[in-house]
Order: C-alpha cells, then structure tokens, then sequence
C-alpha cells in the first residue's frame, strides 16, 4: 500500500498540486440474509483501489481507480490534476485550508472476535433458527433476518507529511417480522429497522444482540398490531425509545449542523440548512435539558462514526454541538472550517470507500444522558397522558431541516402513569427546534445506546455513509402525534 | 479513456474461472466496467470535480442446489482464482434449496428494437466541456443575480453477463445528465435532464427555466395545507412512481409485502392509468437484458386502471407458473425482480393547458425526501422543493411556501384529471422513467414547511 500510495503522491506533486493526499484502501464485505426459512443473500466482496485529491489552480481535482498498477495509479494523478485545472475555469475564490498538524499513525479499532474468523456455516445456523421462531408464531408472514461485516484498512498519505494506517472492522445485524392480514401489513424489527444494530465491533456485537431471545416477542408483536388500536391524531405528549431518538437526532440535529449544507455546496441534492452562519452561538436549538456532542473518538464509544482520523487526516475530536440548548458548533472540513474562520476542522470529512471524494458527514452525533438516574418505566410513571413510540418505520424532513415527520413500527397510549393500549400506526410531525425546546426529560447514562444508521445518504455521486447516534429514551411535550394518516385514507 | 472491458476478455474471465471450479460447477460471471466523471458546482463555481474507473468481478457459483456470490477488483490470475474459490467456499456453505433452478440457457426470444446506448461523443467528453457547460449555467445566475448550484456528469459503462450454461449477454451504454438548482434571496427552482448523450442535454436551457422558477417564487406566502388540485410536473410525478415499482415484482406479492397483493387482475386505478415496463422505448436507457441475462420482455402492467401482470424473474416465474419476463436481479437475492423501464402512457393536454383550466391548485416543481408510511395503503409522505407555484384563475400568481403531504397512491391514480404528452423525465429519488405531468385532484397537502 505505502508503494501505491508513493507513486500516486509523487505524481501529483509532478503534476504541479499545491496540495495532495492519497487513500489506498481494500475492504472486504460479507452479506448473509435469510427468509421464509431460505437464503436470501450470500455475498462476500473484495475491494481495493486508490482514490487521489489533488489542489491545483486554487481548485480541487478528484480521481479514482481499481487498477494499482503504477502506470495507473500515475496517470490517475495526472487525471486528478487535469480535472482541477478544468475546476479553475469556473471558480469564486482559491481554496483554503484550515492548518493540521502532520500526523504519522497506526491505529487499529477494537475488535474481540474477528467475524471473518467465524464460519458462515455458524452465521446461518443462528439467521435460520432466528428465521424459525419468527414464523413459529401464527400470522407471521414474512420472516428476514441478516448479518453484515466489513473489514476497512486504508493508508492515507498527504502532501504535508501525514501517513496514517487505519483498521476498522463493523458488524451489522438484526431480523423483521412481517405480517399480513386482512388488506394491513404489520412488522416489527429488532433491534432496530435500516437492518438491525450496526457498530465498531467484532462478531461480539452478534452474541451481545441476543437475537434468538428477542425474535419470539418480536414476531407476536407484529401479529398483535393487526388488533390495535389506530394511532389518534392529537397533540399531546411524546416519549420516544433511544433507536427513534437516535434517528431524529440524525435527521434534525445531525444534517444541519454540516458545515458544507450551510454553506451551499450541497444545494442542489442534498439541500441546504436552517443553521445560517447567524445563529452561531445564539440560536436556543433546544431546551436546557438538550446537549448534543459530535464525537469520532473511540472514548465515546463503538460508533459507525468512530475512528482515529477522518480521511483528509485529522485527527478524531469531541465538540459540543448544542450545550444546554444553545447551538454552539458546526461539523467541519479543513476548507469549510478556514471559510468560517475556525482555527482548525472538528475532522468530520469521510468518504465511502476509495473511489469517493471525502464529504463532511456525521460522526457519532449523540445526545448526552440524563444527569439523574432515570428508565424509562419511570418516565412513563411521571407521565400523566401521552403516548411511546418504538423503533423507526417512516422518515421524512426538508431540504432545509425545518419540517419533519416520522412514523414508527408500534406505540402505547400512556394513561396515568402507565402503558395501556398497544396503538399501529403512530407518526409525528413539528419543527426542529420547537420540538427539540419541548423537550422536558431525558433517560440517564445506563438506558443510553449507541445506535448505528449504516445508510445515510449525501453527495453527487451519492455516498453511503455510517453514523452513530447515543440517545435514551426522552420525553416532548405538545407534539402533533397521527398525522401521517390524518385525511390520506381511501 | 480506454475500454478495460470487452466480450472476449469476460470469455477469458469465465474460462480461468471454470479452471478452478469442482467438477459439476455451474459458474456465473458478471463484470462491470464504470468510467464515470462528474463535475459539480455550487455558490458559481465548481467545488468538487471526480472521476472513477471500476472494474469488478462478481463470480457465482452454483452446485448441490446451492448457490452464493464472490467478488473483486483483482483481476489478474490470482485475483480470479481467489474470487472463484471464495464464491464456491461460500456456496459449500449454503443450505439445499430444492427449488433452486439451474442457471440459465440462452434464451430464444430477444426484444427487437432496443437502440444503441453508447454514444461515442459522450465517452469523450472531457473535465474542460463539462466545465464550459457549467460556465454556461453560471452566467445564466449571474444575469438574473443568482446563485447556482448542479452537476454535469458523463459515464461510459460496459457489463457481461456470462454463463457455464451458454449465456453471453453484453451492454456498453454511455450516460449524461445535468441538474441546476437556482437560488434567490427567499426562493429556487430546478431543472434536470439526463439520457445516452451529452449532446440534446441543453444545461444552459435548463438553468434558464430553473431561474425563471426561482425569480417567479421569490416572496413565498404560506398557503394553508389541505386537499388541493395540483399540477405535477414529470419529476415530481416520476419520484411518487418509483416507490409503486417493486411491488410490481411478482416476489413481493407472493411475500405478501406488495400493495397489490389481493390487488392483481383488479380495477385498481382510474381508467386513464396505462403503464408498460418496455426497455425498448426509444427514450429509455438500460440493458436489455437482466442480473441473470435473461432478454427483458415488454410487459404491460397497468391497463386503463387494471392491474394486468407482474414482472418474473426465472426463480419467481417456476413458483408461481408463469413465464418469466427478464426483470430479475443478481442471483442470490431476496427481493427477485422489478420493473426498471417504466413508460406511463401520456395524454393531449400541455401543462399550460391544466394551469389555464385550474381556478384555484398548485403546481409542483419537484419533490423531496419521498418516504413510505403505509405498505398497503400505499401512503407516501414527501415535500415540496424548489419551484411550488400557486395556480389562481387559471395562471401561475406567485410561490408559495412549500408543503408536506401524506397522499395515498391508489387514490392518486383515482383522480387524475388530465395527462400531459410523456417524456423522459429525471428525478432524484428514483431512476429516470419515461412518465407525463399529471393534474390531480385533492392531492393531500397536511402541513407548510418555514420556507
């Protein structure tokens, strides 16, 4: 990789950048799935290629190739030069760079149990005995279960000195039950949708996801959403679990405070944001109860954001992003952090593989515990009408992060403190920061997860990225609950 | 930049591949050469500016009623014996599926008709034209004293599909496309274009409609939501679309996970609802073949409201006694086949005949973040985006701020009062289909967004 890695530096220097860095990385991808008692997929898939950025005129260049070759690789640079000599035909300002210091590291993340060490023999004896329970349970009609493993090594070379040698190996899995009945599909996913759980471990992440365990009360719940009750349509007050809260975070925290929507480089895909450079350090985001942290370090936890530098070679950080409320941070890139005139970047720039152009996309965007102890039975103990919703079904928001709707795979009314009816349906809808300012409890530190979103999607040409959102479960009050369904049926 | 990938080097592929192979092996290849540049700017200028060359190699193997799927970048020998080794380690692993079909014989029957889809200009279009075609659009924001933000990409693709059994399936297509999002103080609009050539994109026409939407919306007022007539223009219409297409597919209806389970052979939609998946119309792009290299048959989905057929992949077709119709996806999987060259059959009136004939509607530009709340139902939530017009006595008045919705499919199909001429149009949540704009009644408008 270091030769690789050379060749491709070396020319673009040649070639007259005023910067470059180089990503050589190989990736290996298993994906097993199962349904109805078959296979669904089996894939395993090997990558390995070089992706080279190069300054050049003021401008960026970006090219990419699978063939590592050094005649290759070489005219990969060359190409990369050319393209940013074409950028500079059609540019506002030259491009700055906020300062790094020169970083030479090896970092490997934690992993106890290597998942390719495990036999797929024993990955499909646990998907198919999960895949029986399901449809063990009359009414079940449709029984998917899955695991994903990614093994990532790269080598990031810069023109100012950098190499830095990552190893990260994530671990994916979950099931969904589904059920048909009478003109309705029900289902039901643990422990999450988008797939299950995802995160910065080994297979010990599978044996910790006590999967087997959870797939009979899984599937009987998305039979029993045939008899409950439709979702009201009312506003009222809102408890959501950690995964639902950890999405919302995504959708409505996570998105706008990217520094490059804000700044309009992602406007005509993606779109732009509500967090006008304005509202730095002024705008209340939420209630004082809410404290958001973006952090890629592997303190905060097994993240899909976790990592040791981001792929232009910063190095992993913590910032607040909303402290007691108030907005107070961006997450940044070298250039969008030197156009606000930051001193340095947060190291928010990851890319999808070699063959992509580092974006700024999500770390691990968490919103901090309660600081008393608190579960969730209590919350709802302290809850005198309302309802909770459970695990994501439905997401939808603006192109500027204002308006959003969710709905989810299952909810209970709240009545006098305690969870009665079982409601199907269930959706709400508000403001970002109306509804992040009716937040009045948040559970603490033992009921919090780090959950993985392995889908996020961002870019032209479109990059799939992980992220990871801490959240507990966490009470709004006020809230336009039902709405999805308000006035849409036949 | 050169091809890497030709019929004659698949041959070599799958050869060297069989070479490793326990006796009995059935052997699938697929190889996929991507050559793709796109140059993308924002704020006039370009900001990122890419190119990638791929080539990879998917391996399948299948033997004792099992079947699994390797791949890899590595193409010399040893990365092919490599793959090979892995596809049929992982098919060892497999349990039996009795009902596992052999892999494919060349089929007999091939559509007629299909076009080339590689257009030599495209292949050599260079990061210099592209950038030129980007100046074009920025001088279009400058004039009217706005900002610009798009893309201009060009790719040239090749893929094989090639078999033990005597498949030798191959398509080189080349693709462009352009997108423009004009902003103002307080408003935008878009315009997208996309097909086999660079050349009959026209970019520059595409940021002078797109500003003229942005001028035209400046000053939004807040319409409050409820069931409005409204006027979706194709890619607003093509991105409600792409959320009905997989329920097409035979698989999801025998899952029970389609919304047209129950629904098949039913007058489901209104009588002016005429859908075909048909890979041969002259404004579709695409392989005429699918992931297995079956030739892809025209199939009439949806006849004056009808629910006709669904699309089979070979393994779907066996189970449920049909022909298999050439929509089936890379074996294994477990979602078996989708319609992927839809065409809604248009009607006679012109957009500016549905405005003038609409006292009081909107008219949508594009959607946004389109996502699914009821399977069944067929409930779709989205927003607006960047061109929503009020419609007053018969003319466009003035923009309004844009709306959430929550509009059930089966009931939009009900009430659609007029269709437009179809054309291929381009979106951003679904792939490009060949569909006309549509004016709807009481489309379902549930809230206004701050902007």
């Amino acid at each position: 990789m270091q030769e690789i890695a050379g060749w491709g530096l070396d020319a673009a220097v040649a070639a007259g950048a005023a910067y470059a860095d180089v990503r050589v990385a190989e990736e290996r991808h298993r994906s097993i799935t199962t349904k109805n008692g078959k296979l669904g997929t089996a894939a395993d898939n090997d990558s390995r290629g070089v992706g080279i950025r190069v300054l050049l005129d003021g401008a960026w260049g970006f090219a990419a190739s699978d063939d590592c070759t050094r005649a290759s690789v070489e005219a990969t640079a060359r190409r990369a030069a050319m393209i940013a000599r074409a950028s500079a035909l059609v540019r506002q300002k030259d491009v700055r760079l906020a300062p790094e210091p020169v970083h030479h590291a090896v970092w490997v993340a934690p992993c106890a149990i290597d998942p390719f060490s495990v036999s797929v023999d024993d990955n499909l004896e646990l998907l198919f005995a999960v895949d029986a329970e399901l449809r063990s349970v009359p009414g079940v009609t449709l029984a998917e279960a899955q695991m994903n493993f990614q093994w990532q090594h790269q080598l990031f070379l810069s023109s100012q000195g950098s190499r830095i040698e990552q190893t990260r190996v994530l671990s994916g899995a979950g099931f969904v039950a589904l059920a048909f009945a009478n003109g309705d599909i029900q289902k039901r996913s643990y422990p999450n949708s988008f797939g299950g759980q995802y995160q910065l471990k080994g297979y010990e992440l599978i044996h910790e996801l006590r999967l087997l365990e959870n797939a009979r009360r899984v599937g009987e719940e998305a039979v029993a959403l045939h008899r409950a009750i439709q979702c009201p349509q009312w506003n009222g007050t809102l408890i959501l679990d950690s995964s639902q809260l950890g999405l919302q975070i995504h959708e409505s925290v996570g998105h706008p405070i990217e520094l490059d929507r804000v700044l309009g480089t992602e406007a005509n895909f993606a779109g732009m944001s509500f967090l006008t450079l304005d509202n730095l350090r002024k705008l209340r985001y939420g209630s004082n109860l809410v404290n958001v942290v973006a952090d890629a370090r592997i303190e905060h936890g097994p993240g899909l954001g976790t990592f040791a530098y981001d792929d232009e070679g910063v190095a992993a950080q913590r910032a607040d992003i909303i402290r007691d409320g108030e907005f107070v941070n961006y997450i940044s890139s070298r250039e969008t952090a030197a156009e606000i005139g930051e001193p340095r970047s947060n190291g928010a720039m990851r890319a999808e593989g070699w063959n992509r152009l580092p974006l700024v996309r999500m770390t691990n965007i968490s919103i901090v515990p309660g600081p008393t102890p608190l579960g969730l039975e209590d919350l709802i103990a302290d809850t005198e009408d309302g309802v909770y919703l459970e695990t994501n079904r439905s997401w939808s928001i603006d192109d500027k992060r204002f308006n959003f709707q969710f709905g989810t795979e299952i909810g209970w009314e709240i009545k006098r403190g305690k969870r009665t009816r079982m409601v199907k349906n269930p959706s709400y809808s508000g403001i970002t920061t109306e509804f992040w300012n009716s937040m009045d409890a948040i559970c603490s530190a033992e009921h919090w997860t780090l959950w993985g979103t392995p889908n996020c999607g961002k870019g032209q040409p479109q990059q799939t990225m992980g992220t990871g959102h801490g959240a507990a479960p966490a009470r709004f009050r006020n809230v336009k609950i039902g709405t999805a369904y308000g006035g849409a049926k036949p | 930049m050169d091809a890497r990938l030709d019929l004659a080097k698949a041959r070599e592929w799958l050869r060297a591949a069989q070479s490793s192979a326990p006796a009995g092996a059935s052997l699938e290849i697929t190889a996929e050469e991507n050559q793709a540049e796109l140059t993308r700017f924002a704020n006039n200028a370009i900001h990122q500016h890419v190119a990638e060359s791929t080539l990879v190699l998917s391996v399948r193997a299948q033997f004792d009623q099992r079947t699994a799927r390797a791949s890899t970048h590595r193409l010399d020998a040893t990365g092919i014996l490599e793959v090979t080794d892995r596809a049929v380690r992982l098919t060892r692993s497999q349990a039996e599926d009795p009902e596992l079909l052999p892999m494919a014989a060349p089929a007999g029957t091939s559509p007629t008709g299909v076009p080339s889809r590689y257009d030599e200009a495209t292949a050599a279009i260079t990061p210099t034209t592209r950038a030129e075609a980007v100046r074009a659009m920025v001088e279009v924001a400058r004039e009217r004293q706005l900002t610009a933000a798009g893309i201009c990409a060009t790719r040239q693709s090749r893929l094989g599909i090639l078999n033990t059994h005597g498949v030798e399936a191959f398509h080189a297509s080349t693709g462009a496309e352009f997108s423009v999002t004009m902003m103002a103080a307080n408003s935008s609009g878009w315009a997208k274009g996309g097909g086999p050539a660079w050349h009959g994109l026209a970019p520059e026409a595409g940021a002078r409609a797109a500003a003229e939407k942005a001028c035209a919306t400046a000053d939004a007022i807040e319409v409050p939501a409820a069931p409005m007539t409204v006027i979706l223009e194709p890619a607003a219409v093509l991105d409600l679309l792409g959320f009905l297409m997989w329920d097409f597919g035979a698989l999801s209806v025998l899952d029970q996970r389609s919304f047209l389970s129950n629904r098949v052979g039913t007058k489901l939609f209104g009588d002016n609802v005429n859908i075909v998946d048909d890979v041969r119309h002259p404004l579709q792009t695409g392989a005429p073949f699918d992931g297995e290299g079956v030739p892809r048959q025209p199939v009439t989905l949806v006849e004056n409201g009808w629910v006709r057929n669904l699309v089979y992949a070979r393994q779907t077709a066996a189970r449920a006694h049909a022909q298999p119709t050439g929509h089936g996806f890379p074996l294994p999987n477990e979602y078996g086949e989708g319609p992927v060259n839809l065409v809604f059959a248009g009607g006679a009136t012109p957009v500016e005949a549905m405005i003038a004939s609409t006292e009081r509607g909107i008219l949508v530009t594009r959607l946004w973040y389109i996502r699914e709340v009821d399977p069944y139902q067929k409930i779709l939530t989205g927003m607006t985006r960047d061109g929503t017009f009020l419609i007053e006595n018969g003319r466009l008045s003035r923009g309004v701020r844009n709306f959430r919705f929550n509009q059930n499919m089966i009931a939009l199909l009900n009430q659609i009062e007029a269709l437009s001429p179809a054309v291929r149009a381009s979106g951003e949540e679904s792939m490009d289909m060949v569909v006309p704009a549509l004016k709807v009644r009481d489309f379902n408008f549930t809230e206004v967004t701050r902007f």
